[in-house]
């Protein structure tokens, strides 16, 4: 199990979860387990081409998974996966 | 009779509408937000423009005091704050004797070196700080690549609430100390800016205080159209043929392409073709090197490497922006290696007597890149924007070209004379 943590945006569809415990071997599966958990994320997480919406960074433990494998980065026992809105900053 | 003592319903129409997800439209109440709850995309401000243009015309725009409060109609607060800084108003100046040495037949800068808190920062901050008061928030924050901890701090200061301000740990001291002097609680954080800047997401859903390029982004990034504004006034209620400009987050950069457009929409300046040229570092370029490669997906710059602290931004929120704008428009994202962005500012410094930090040496040598690549055409008018003080920066003009000790009629530092004439003049004579 990893951690996933959930950003207020987005707490209305986890009944106001701030974190989930979520099943998966990669960041790909625990954020489809997460959907699985709380199917309301769907339309806010998955763009139209299947993969993480452009507007959502996803970090493995604070490392944003694009300098890592991506969707295919492996996720450990323990890890924590942080959901956040891209559009922020500078 | 009786009299009805209650008085008629205001029907005021509405100028500020709410906040609109630019990604699916959706449209919800103004409020210290900036994500849409549908889909995650970025929420702008949206505005009535009909509403707006009944009353800002040039004509009354001419009849009120300087600063960004004389565009109030396009800024998305109610009314103008209470208290601030004095911010905007900054001069338009030809570049007759630097225009030449970049390629440039006519080259004008925007001088927002000298905001209060001598960066175009201050624009951004004062609106999103005015909000901030609405909104009745305790504490005033920010994440900075440096020009933002100074002009929050500053805010902060003058409005009167607590300032934290984030910033990677290695930032230039001159910056770090502006923060500190205007009272800010200084946090430095052990990592890039993109480091800082997630952990403030976070910080700001479990506090609550207002991060002014967070959760009050949607108003910050509003501040940076009235460049725009200023820009177009200063011409005489036109656009330039081109305007250059620093790209870090892409924020600013976007905004003033969208305060023509609005002034456009208005009929206060005639719809002409804007070409946008953004600069980026070399050794943090994730635009530049997005809009070479012909596609709008910004690959994050994961660990920096330049002296242009200002634009070390490896994942810009806006990057994706920057691209549609300057592909719309015809202009171009230069990436500039530190050394050039140093001989840049002491062109201008030395030619012109405006002395800007980094960010404005990779604008000038954009400029200059961008005409070498033909984006800048002969006879173009070209407006570059300098959007802070070289003296948060003082390192770097000096970067591939120290000082060296002067001889008479050349630039630099003289050597220690003893205070008497005749020491003088043997140093004059070339004997020292």
């Amino acid at each position: 199990m990893s951690t996933v943590r959930i950003p207020p945006t987005l707490r209305t569809a986890t009944g106001g979860a701030k974190q989930v415990e979520v099943p998966g071997g990669t960041v790909r599966e625990v954020v489809a387990g997460l959907i699985v958990l709380h199917p309301s994320l769907e339309s806010q997480l998955i763009g139209p081409d299947g993969d993480l919406n452009r507007f959502v960074n996803a970090f493995l433990n604070d490392t944003d998974v694009r300098h890592l494998e991506a969707l295919d980065t492996p996720v450990g026992e323990g890890d924590t996966l942080v959901l956040l809105p891209a559009m922020a900053g500078g | 009779m009786a009299i009805d003592i209650h008085p008629a319903p205001t029907t005021r129409p509405r100028r500020i509408l709410g906040m609109r997800c630019r990604n699916c439209g959706v449209v919800q109440p103004i409020g210290l937000s900036y994500v849409c709850p549908a889909c995650f995309g970025p929420l702008e401000v949206d505005y009535d423009y009909a509403v707006a243009g009944v009353t800002l015309t040039r004509e009354a725009i001419a009849t009120r005091a300087p600063g960004i409060w004389r565009y109030a109609e396009l800024l998305p607060v109610d009314a103008p704050p209470a208290r601030g800084l004095p911010v905007g108003s900054t001069p338009l100046l030809p570049a007759d004797r630097l225009a030449p040495v970049l390629g440039l037949d006519r080259l004008l800068i925007k001088d927002d070196t000298r905001n209060p808190s001598l960066s175009f920062k201050d624009r951004a901050v004062a609106v999103a700080a005015a909000r901030a008061v609405e909104f009745g928030v305790e504490a005033l924050a920010c994440a900075s690549t440096g020009n933002l901890a100074g002009a929050t701090a500053a805010a902060a200061a003058a409005i009167g609430l607590p300032a934290y301000v984030f910033i990677p740990a290695d930032l230039e001291p001159a910056k770090v100390d502006h923060a500190l002097a205007y009272g800010a609680t200084v946090v430095p954080i052990d990592g890039t800016y993109d480091d800082v800047n997630r952990l403030c997401l976070e910080v700001a859903d479990e506090t609550g205080w207002g991060f002014v390029n967070i959760n009050l982004r949607p108003f910050y990034a509003e501040g940076s159209k009235t460049l725009a504004y200023e820009i177009a006034e200063a011409l005489g209620w036109r656009s330039p043929d081109v305007i250059v400009g620093p790209v870090a987050s892409g924020a600013m950069f976007t905004r003033v392409a969208r305060g023509f457009e609005e002034l456009a929409s208005l009929g206060l300046i005639e719809d002409r073709p804007i070409r946008f040229v953004g600069g980026q570092a070399a050794g943090c370029a994730p635009v530049a090197a997005a809009w070479a490669a012909g596609t709008d997906v910004i690959e994050p710059v994961r660990t920096p490497d330049t002296m242009v602290r200002s634009l070390a931004i490896g994942n810009p929120a806006d990057g994706r922006y920057v691209v549609e704008l300057v592909n719309a428009t015809g202009g171009s994202v230069e990436a500039i290696d530190d050394l050039v962005t140093a001989g840049a500012i002491r062109d201008v410094a030395r030619l012109e007597g405006i002395y800007p930090e980094t960010a404005g040496g990779v604008t000038l040598a954009a400029a200059a890149a961008a005409r070498r690549r033909g984006v800048i055409r002969p006879g173009d008018e070209v407006v570059a924007l300098l959007t802070g003080n070289g003296l948060k920066t003082p390192d770097a003009r000096t970067l591939g070209h120290g000082d060296g000790v002067a001889r008479p009629g050349e630039p630099g530092l003289a050597p220690t004379i003893r205070p008497s004439l005749s020491a003088f003049e043997r140093w004059l004579g070339g004997e020292a």
